[in-house]
């Protein structure tokens, strides 16, 4: 029997820890995501974006998140942010973008939080 | 005998790059933080430091997760900054000091650090832009460099107590280096902030202040937060103080802040900076 992993991380609301668990999860996600640091391979994922996938080896449910572009669903998934912006990266978004797909508020809302955050 | 003049910590988000890239560091929304960094600059016009260190971590540009270093030195004679994914300009090469490097490799391994030893490496965003900032009137960094990448992306991540212990021995390694060369250490990335999840945004005023202040005058008092800890108070980024709290210790015992700036926000990230200088 497994022994209780080590890595177990304290549950803090709204936070994946990224950690063995997910870095397992999400090693071929993540592994696709890297390939992205070359224009090349950014054109060769926009051209037929299943294909690219496949040849990564991603999970059913990894391919149904890259395909809704569903960031939170993609983490669950074992991505991981930096990898993950490389993906966004494609389609013009940065990490306000994101802030704001996961948090479901507009892009303006969120930049408003974070300015609200000086406060 | 080789000898560190300061320290430099500052935020790395990659935002900054494209307000360069941009022009828009007169902006009202990047001023406050571009301003920040005129302290800096009277400060190494003064100090003109031949080296600078920079303590950053990797964000997926020269590691991947299949071998992924907890500590690496660089030790080549030229670094290349790549494309990272998400358009920002790629920056010139910057000078290495193989030198410099491998005594610097040696001493820590003597000092029970077994760091991993990069002869090729590719530096990202976390290592050009604050030098950049140090140095914004230059197409090429003037000094030369020394790229320390440390694991702040896939958990476990290094204590920070082990961060303070492996500062202490990066500063011996350095000021053991018989040639007289003055040097420069950054600590790169922070303060809080949050990119991933439904927390995404987070920050905390509160615990950066704490932070700052602590690194001037008792850096110890940060070696008793767990990497965990970092996480919740400051936010699953906002561990990228331990690169802050590195470079401080290089330091050793007691320092003066020379400049210190803090602005909340750029991008999604409270910016912090701060130079420090051991006390004569």
């Amino acid at each position: 029997m497994a022994s209780r992993p080590r890595y177990a991380h304290r549950n803090i609301p709204g936070t994946t820890i990224f950690d063995g668990v997910q870095a397992q999860k999400g090693y071929a996600l993540n592994k696709m995501c890297y390939s992205f640091n070359s224009a090349e391979n950014r054109a060769a994922f926009v051209a037929d974006e299943d294909a690219y996938c496949r040849k990564f080896g991603l999970s059913e449910a990894q391919r149904t998140a890259i395909k809704a572009r569903d960031v939170l669903g993609l983490i669950a998934e074992g991505g991981n942010v930096y990898y993950l912006a490389k993906f966004a990266g494609i389609f013009g978004l940065n990490v306000q973008d994101l802030g704001a797909l996961q948090t479901g508020m507009s892009v303006e809302a969120f930049k408003q939080k974070l300015i609200d955050a000086a406060r | 005998m080789a000898r560190i003049v300061g320290a430099v910590t500052t935020s790395h988000v990659p935002a900054i790059g494209n307000a360069i890239a941009r022009g828009t560091q007169e902006d009202p929304y990047w001023k406050p933080f571009f301003q920040g960094w005129d302290g800096v600059h009277a400060w190494l016009a003064k100090v003109k430091p031949d080296v600078a260190v920079v303590v950053y971590n990797d964000h997926g540009l020269q590691f991947f997760l299949d071998k992924l270093p907890t500590f690496a030195v660089g030790a080549a004679a030229e670094y290349q900054n790549a494309d990272e994914g998400w358009g920002l300009p790629t920056l010139p090469p910057y000078r290495g000091n193989p030198d410099l490097s491998w005594h610097v490799i040696e001493s820590l391994v003597a000092d029970e650090f077994d760091i991993t030893t990069c002869q090729e490496m590719v530096v990202d965003h976390a290592f050009t832009l604050p030098l950049k900032l140090m140095w914004p009137n230059v197409e090429r960094c003037p000094v030369m460099t020394l790229p320390v990448a440390v694991n702040t992306v896939q958990h476990p991540l290094p204590t920070p107590t082990r961060c303070y212990k492996f500062g202490r021995a990066l500063g011996r390694a350095i000021e053991s280096y018989d040639e007289d060369l003055k040097v420069v250490v950054l600590g790169t990335g922070g303060l809080s902030h949050q990119l991933d999840g439904p927390r995404a945004g987070f920050i905390n005023k509160d615990f950066d202040a704490m932070c700052m202040d602590k690194l001037v005058g008792e850096p110890e008092a940060l070696t008793r937060y767990s990497i965990d800890d970092l996480v919740e108070l400051a936010g699953t980024q906002g561990v990228e103080v331990i690169n802050w709290l590195i470079a401080r210790a290089t330091l050793g015992g007691s320092v003066s802040m020379v400049h210190s700036n803090y602005h909340i926000p750029i991008s999604n990230t409270a910016s912090g900076l701060m130079v420090l200088e051991s006390r004569a």
